[in-house]
């Protein structure tokens, strides 16, 4: 049930980011002066911005945008992390001690301090985020593969292959990473779904895709300065980032539950 | 215990030297040049010269990283080079903002989502399923988009708070309540639905059904067993989580207090970015990492109190 809900709200947006690559009602960035501020109507269905650019279209857009940072930054993280995660768990000892304390205060800078950093060397932008986001992506990855990983090396079988002369590298080839795959698949979903939220509230404050790039965060900046006027900018945009999440996350506890893991 | 909290105070000063080292190595070696950083490509020479040595950029690495650790130990943060000022000073000036409304989110959300969990936790069907489905939307819902959503209601169509700024906690305590209100409801309620969930998990965990159907058996009343017996032994995971919740709800108030234009540590972040301030904009980004990893600290000083067992095991 879940899983079917989540699955068809994340169809929904990636279907919205897919036809806008080739097909929107207006061009994203299309000026249109006389028709500014406009609330929904037949032509613009979702209203027009302050320069009558169509939000619908910009939404759209706006979607290609959203998942592809999240998927870039959610890949690097899942690259860091999930071989960090595996070498911890198979060496043990003081590498596994190493590792982990590095995954900890990696975690100490959220996206947001990282982000930062980035913007404060090289200026903002969509690379900006996605190097943000996958490095505070990457220490959650590690301790969920270590800590699935753990339980599979004390397992028989693990145990039987390592007394058969089998070395480490290839038990965690054969019988740790197809164990815990399904693990991985859930926690990536949601960090997908995290990943999107960030990186809203990234572009919200400026530091992800610049002008005229459409990203659902800026569009809120955007919207609040005509609060007051026009107060449907706000609906749209932050409507399509809780729906994206929305649809991530249940898809994350559905498929949860259908490989029958605990939360 | 000793022995356990002795060794958890190391692994904190580590950290805290750790993370100096990253933001030092980020934001003063890897640009090269952080005169040419502040200044842009258009400087003069002679600007650049004497920056460099206003900065003690002319120093070896070591002894400026050494300067700059040194100097926040003894309360020197250094001085802003967009405003020219202490940034200690600034820091002093925002703190008064930020702090109050992050601790009051944090205890608005735990206010909310401790009952709430241990009530879904405690009851099966309708009221557990009605709030696990709400919870699953207000994770969802981004704080900032709250925040606009607030705005909206009590500023705009009611008129009944204000949509932003901060009159000053000497100037008006009544006035500075107020103007925390909205962003503090916009910043605890994604909080307090992830944590309502993991309460009632926790709570379910310890076998709160089992307690309370005994409870039933033996005639006590069910509120009882609850609150003495299940909610003391589910709040390990829940201060954990907290805690780690905790750097969420500081990026979290860095980006509301741009939504509602506070003047706290949030916005003189993004003001240092945007004025290439790079002193301030370490000191700012090691402060946040520092409350991070101290703020998880204290939740393992506090879980190893109230379960000296987690202490005895790890040491």
């Amino acid at each position: 049930m879940r899983i079917l809900a989540g699955g068809a709200i994340t169809g929904v947006i990636l279907v919205l980011a897919l036809v806008s690559l080739v097909w929107t009602p207006y061009g994203p960035t299309a000026i249109d002066i006389l028709h500014r501020l406009s609330g929904p109507t037949e032509a613009h269905p979702f209203g027009t911005d302050a320069f009558g650019r169509d939000i619908l279209s910009m939404i759209m857009v706006g979607a290609q945008n959203s998942l592809i940072v999240a998927l870039v930054s959610v890949a690097l993280g899942s690259l860091i992390g999930i071989p960090v995660g595996l070498l911890a768990a198979a060496r043990g000892g003081w590498t596994e001690e190493v590792l982990m304390r590095g995954a900890d205060l990696t975690f100490a800078f959220p996206a947001l301090l990282t982000a930062v950093m980035i913007t404060a060397l090289r200026g903002p932008g969509a690379y900006t985020v996605m190097i943000a986001i996958g490095i505070f992506t990457a220490p959650v990855l590690a301790r969920v593969t270590r800590a699935a990983a753990g339980v599979i090396w004390v397992q028989d079988y693990a145990r039987a292959a390592r007394a058969l002369g089998r070395g480490k590298p290839a038990i965690t080839a054969i019988h740790i990473l197809p164990n815990i795959l399904s693990v991985l698949i859930v926690q990536i979903t949601i960090q997908l779904s995290l990943a999107i939220l960030a990186e809203a509230a990234l572009s919200f404050v400026g530091l992800g895709a610049q002008p005229p790039a459409p990203s659902w965060g800026r569009m809120l900046n955007d919207a609040q300065t005509y609060i007051y006027t026009a107060p449907f900018l706000t609906l749209f945009p932050g409507l399509a980032i809780a729906l994206a999440v929305l649809g991530l996350n249940m898809l994350g506890d559905g498929l949860r539950d259908a490989f029958d893991l605990r939360a | 215990m000793t022995g356990y909290l002795l060794r958890r105070f190391g692994s904190l000063v580590a950290s805290l030297v750790f993370a100096s080292l990253v933001v030092f190595i980020v934001l003063q070696i890897l640009p090269g040049d952080p005169a040419l950083v502040i200044l842009g490509p258009d400087a003069r020479p002679d600007t650049l010269a004497a920056l460099r040595h206003q900065l003690g950029l002319d120093l070896p690495v070591w002894l400026r990283y050494l300067h700059w650790a040194g100097g926040i130990l003894t309360g020197d943060f250094g001085r802003s080079t967009a405003y020219d000022a202490p940034v200690a000073t600034l820091i002093l000036q925002r703190v008064a903002v930020t702090v109050p409304l992050a601790v009051m989110a944090m205890l608005l959300s735990a206010l909310l989502a401790i009952p709430l969990g241990v009530w879904a936790a405690s009851r099966r069907g309708a009221v557990d399923g009605g709030i696990m489905s709400v919870t699953q939307i207000g994770i969802a819902i981004p704080d900032f988009w709250l925040g606009l959503l607030l705005i909206l209601l009590f500023a705009v169509h009611f008129a009944l708070l204000p949509a932003g700024g901060f009159p000053g906690w000497w100037h008006s305590v009544g006035g500075s309540i107020r103007a925390l209100v909205l962003p503090m409801i916009a910043l605890a309620i994604p909080q307090a639905a992830i944590l309502t969930r993991v309460t009632r998990g926790a709570v379910l965990d310890v076998g709160v059904r089992d307690f309370l159907r005994t409870a039933r058996a033996k005639g006590m009343a069910e509120s009882a067993i609850l609150w003495r017996h299940a909610v003391p032994n589910a709040l390990i995971p829940v201060t954990t989580l907290m805690g780690l919740q905790f750097s969420f709800l500081l990026a979290g108030t860095i980006i509301i207090e741009n939504v509602f234009t506070l003047p706290g540590l949030g916005s003189l972040l993004f003001q240092a970015i945007g004025q290439r301030d790079l002193v301030l904009v370490q000191d700012l980004v090691l402060l946040f990492a520092g409350l991070v990893i101290l703020i998880n600290f204290l939740v393992d000083v506090l879980n190893a109190v109230l379960d000296p067992r987690l202490a005895a095991r790890q040491a």
